[in-house]
């Protein structure tokens, strides 16, 4: 798991790629070089990924995020923020998210 | 919740992306020019570089990209710019941006030789996405001048290739047998073996289409000439035996029965569709009759891809002749009859075209599916045939 993402840290998505909702499914699309190591390679989020995905937007919290998404989902909060920081960690760590603030 | 792998990477030829519906429009062939700097001796699609009534009548910049914007709410993922030479259109640079910033892949198809350092730079900051698809012609300057008929074209393909090397850009080469060429095919498939993204030997044109949207005998003499017999393309689709076999014994398993009469037994305008440099909308790069074409500039993709498209691969073939062989050839899969090889040939739909019916039947005699002297629409065992090519060792 990537360590520089922070629970209090602000993310949204990177500039860098393109995410398009075809047909149901979320597919990010890299445009720059250096989002994805093949040259025919795209993501797509899992469920729980996806339900992450769409409440990054750059002005809350990944703190805020598992709050709302416990709520939602009637979750443990500490068990959601561990997959708000495993999803945020991967996207960061693949730069398809960019921090906005610092936690 | 609870999963803990969230992202998922995926290559979009080998992932099933959709489950449920798939999008209306999967895939866009755009001719970005009818122009191109060589003059390919086999080509049916290079007008002169400074053809100006043809670069007048060419789509405008604010045109494509209205298309491409519509493609991409379409759900359409892929692009391909081809041609012609795409890389002489001035605003290539910006169509390739436009369709990137999309969150279009792009496939580019060009001879290279008009790749800059610049173009080059670009391919790598912002990749396409999809392996570049470079058309080279021969191993040598001589071989490869004698079908471009423009000198310096080697140099020049060398050096575009070069740029794409050292900047580490995917691309795989293509090529077609010609009598300039034919002496020096494995020379050229050593070299390309060499080259880092070819995962598959080179791909070989060798059939050559008649008429093709010019009517000069000369032309078509020329063309006949260029296209080899059954022996030589057999030598050519067999060059690797042990992959050959078991490629056909996967295709036949699949694809080898009579098509019947539907008259497009391929999947062109679904989920497909081409569009010309003048901005008509075709069922594939090669259909062009009027019956199947649509005007892009009177309506709409959506509409072209839910009505048009759809009504025209209901249509039924009404030629007898048609109807007596290929609807009930087992072995029509093997061949490249269709619409568009009837359209280039004879100017209709559903004519049969003699000379890849004569390739497919060599093909199918050498698989031993076929007896000396049988055709594909007379054969009425044919499922046991073709099991027997599944069941062969190897």
């Amino acid at each position: 798991m990537s360590q520089r993402v922070e629970l209090n840290g602000v993310y949204a998505p990177s500039d860098d790629i393109v995410a398009r909702v075809i047909e149901g499914e979320l597919i990010i699309v890299p445009i720059k070089a250096g989002v994805g190591d093949l040259e025919d390679e795209l993501f797509t989020l899992n469920e729980t990924g996806r339900a992450i995905w769409d409440k990054l937007d750059g002005r809350r919290s990944l703190k805020d995020i598992a709050s709302s998404l416990a709520g939602e989902f009637d979750a443990p909060e500490d068990e959601i923020e561990q997959d708000v920081l495993g999803l945020a960690g991967e996207l960061f760590d693949r730069r398809i998210i960019v921090e906005v603030r610092k936690g | 919740m609870g999963d803990r792998s969230y992202c998922v990477r995926v290559r979009s030829d080998q992932y099933p992306l959709w489950v449920g519906k798939r999008p209306l429009l999967r895939r866009l062939d755009i001719e970005l020019t009818e122009r191109c700097n060589n003059a390919c001796i086999h080509c049916y699609i290079n007008r002169p570089e400074a053809d100006r009534p043809a670069m007048e009548r060419e789509l405008a910049s604010p045109v494509l990209k209205g298309i491409l914007d519509e493609a991409a709410s379409l759900g359409c993922l892929s692009v391909k710019f081809t041609g012609g030479e795409p890389l002489l259109r001035e605003d290539f640079e910006d169509l390739y941006l436009h369709a990137r910033g999309l969150g279009l892949k792009v496939c580019l198809f060009t001879n290279a030789t008009r790749l800059t350092p610049h173009v080059a730079d670009l391919f790598a900051r912002v990749p396409p996405l999809e392996k570049i698809e470079v058309s080279i012609y021969g191993a040598r300057e001589e071989s490869y001048e004698g079908v471009t008929r423009v000198r310096g074209s080697f140099q020049a393909a060398m050096r575009g290739i070069g740029l794409l090397l050292e900047r580490k850009v995917p691309f795989v080469v293509k090529s077609a047998v010609l009598p300039p060429n034919r002496g020096e095919l494995e020379e050229l498939e050593k070299w390309a073996a060499g080259l880092p993204w070819m995962d598959r030997p080179v791909s070989w044109v060798s059939g050559f289409d008649l008429r093709a949207r010019r009517d000069s005998e000369a032309r078509n003499e020329d063309l006949r000439a260029f296209r080899l017999n059954g022996r030589d393309t057999m030598a050519i689709l067999s060059r690797d035996a042990g992959s050959y076999l078991k490629d056909m014994k996967a295709f036949g398993a699949k694809f080898m029965r009579p098509p019947g009469k539907r008259l497009l037994t391929c999947g062109a305008g679904n989920g497909t569709a081409c569009v010309d440099a003048y901005g008509s909308l075709q069922p594939c790069l090669l259909l062009r009759h009027p019956a199947s074409v649509y005007d892009l500039k009177k309506g709409s993709l959506k509409r072209a891809m839910e009505e048009f498209f759809p009504e025209l691969r209901l249509k039924e073939v009404a030629n007898p002749d048609y109807l007596k062989r290929c609807a009930r050839c087992f072995i029509k899969s093997l061949c490249e009859q269709c619409p568009a090889k009837s359209w280039m040939e004879h100017g209709t739909l559903d004519t049969p075209v003699d000379y890849p019916c004569e390739i497919a039947h060599f093909q199918a005699a050498d698989l031993g599916l076929l007896r000396s002297g049988e055709k594909g629409w007379e054969v009425d065992d044919w499922e046991s045939r073709v099991r027997s090519l599944w069941e062969r060792p190897g």
